[in-house]
C-alpha cells in the first residue's frame, strides 16, 4: 500500500486527509505537501491520519517538521486520530505533548488553543 | 530452530518488504496477535535506521535482516555495515533535511520504548539490533 493524500478546506483550516503508510518511503511525499501548503500561505492545519495503516519515526519527523514550519508562522498543526495503534507511538516518544489530538475532523478545524 | 534470512539493498522501498516478511513470519512462529503490529513496527524503524546509515555512509553493502525462531522465543536481528565510529559521524554531520536530523534517535526512541528486549550493539564490522518477543505457549520471561 501505498500512500495518498488530499487536501480540502473546512473553515479556515486546511485539512489533509492522509491514507495508507507513512514510512522511509512514503513520508518524503507528506513531507512535500506539508511544505508546499505552509508555502502558499496555509498556517493552520489539520492532518487526518485517520486512514493511516502505519506510522514509523520518519513520518512523526515529518509532521514535527511541519509544525515548526506553521509554529514559524504563528500557525497550528493539529492532529485527527482515534486509532490505538498509532496513538500508542505518539505516546511512546512523548509527541502527544506536541501535538493537539482530536477524535475528529469537526474537533480538530473548531478548537483553538 | 528455523531460520529466514533477508538481506536488500539500503534503500527506503525495501524497508516495507522487511516490514511484510518479519510480521509474516512472526506470525506463522506463533508470536501473539497483538504484538505484531509492535513486530512489524520495531522490524521497520531498525531497518529504517540502517537504510539511513549506509546511504549517509556511502555503504553499498546490503542490510540484514535474520528472523529467527527458537522453542521460546522469537528472535530478529538487524544488521547495519557501518563502523560504529562512522554510524556516530553520519548521525551528527548527516546533510539531511531539519526534520530528519533526529529522526535516528527518535527511531531507536520507539524500538526501545516497544520492545521489551532489545539490544544494540556497534562494532568495527557494523552495527546490530536485536530484539526479541515471546512465542504464543511459552512461559513469560
Amino acid at each position: 500500500m501505498d500512500l495518498s493524500l488530499s487536501t480540502r478546506t473546512v473553515g479556515d483550516r486546511t485539512v489533509v486527509e492522509v491514507g495508507g503508510e507513512i514510512d522511509v518511503y512514503t513520508a518524503p511525499k507528506l513531507r512535500e505537501c506539508l511544505v508546499e501548503l505552509v508555502n502558499e500561505g496555509n498556517y493552520h492545519l489539520v492532518v487526518d491520519m485517520e486512514g493511516v495503516d502505519f506510522l514509523d519515526s520518519t513520518g512523526l519527523g515529518v509532521l514535527v517538521g511541519g509544525l515548526k514550519r506553521v509554529r514559524a508562522h504563528e500557525g497550528s498543526l493539529r492532529l485527527v486520530c482515534n486509532q490505538e495503534r498509532i496513538l500508542k507511538i505518539f505516546r511512546i516518544t512523548g509527541l502527544t505533548k506536541v501535538f493537539p489530538i482530536h477524535a475528529s475532523v469537526d474537533e480538530a478545524a473548531s478548537a483553538t488553543d | 530452530m528455523a531460520i529466514v534470512e533477508l538481506r536488500f539493498s539500503a534503500l527506503p522501498e525495501h524497508v516495507r518488504t522487511a516490514r511484510l516478511v518479519a510480521s509474516a513470519v512472526a506470525r506463522k512462529a506463533g508470536v501473539d496477535e497483538q504484538l505484531l503490529d509492535e513486530v512489524r513496527l520495531a522490524v521497520g524503524e531498525a531497518c529504517s535506521r540502517a537504510v539511513a546509515l549506509h546511504q549517509r555512509g556511502g555503504v553499498d553493502t546490503p542490510v540484514r535482516v535474520e528472523l529467527e525462531e527458537s522453542e521460546k522465543r522469537f528472535s530478529i536481528e538487524v544488521g547495519d555495515a557501518v563502523p560504529s565510529q562512522a554510524a556516530v559521524a553520519a548521525g551528527d554531520g548527516g546533510a539531511a533535511a531539519e526534520e530528519d536530523e533526529d529522526t535516528g534517535e527518535m527511531g531507536l526512541a520507539v524500538i526501545s520504548g516497544l520492545v521489551d528486549d532489545v539490544e544494540i550493539v556497534g562494532g568495527d564490522g557494523g552495527g546490530t539490533i536485536r530484539m526479541s518477543w515471546p512465542l504464543v505457549g511459552a512461559p513469560v520471561r
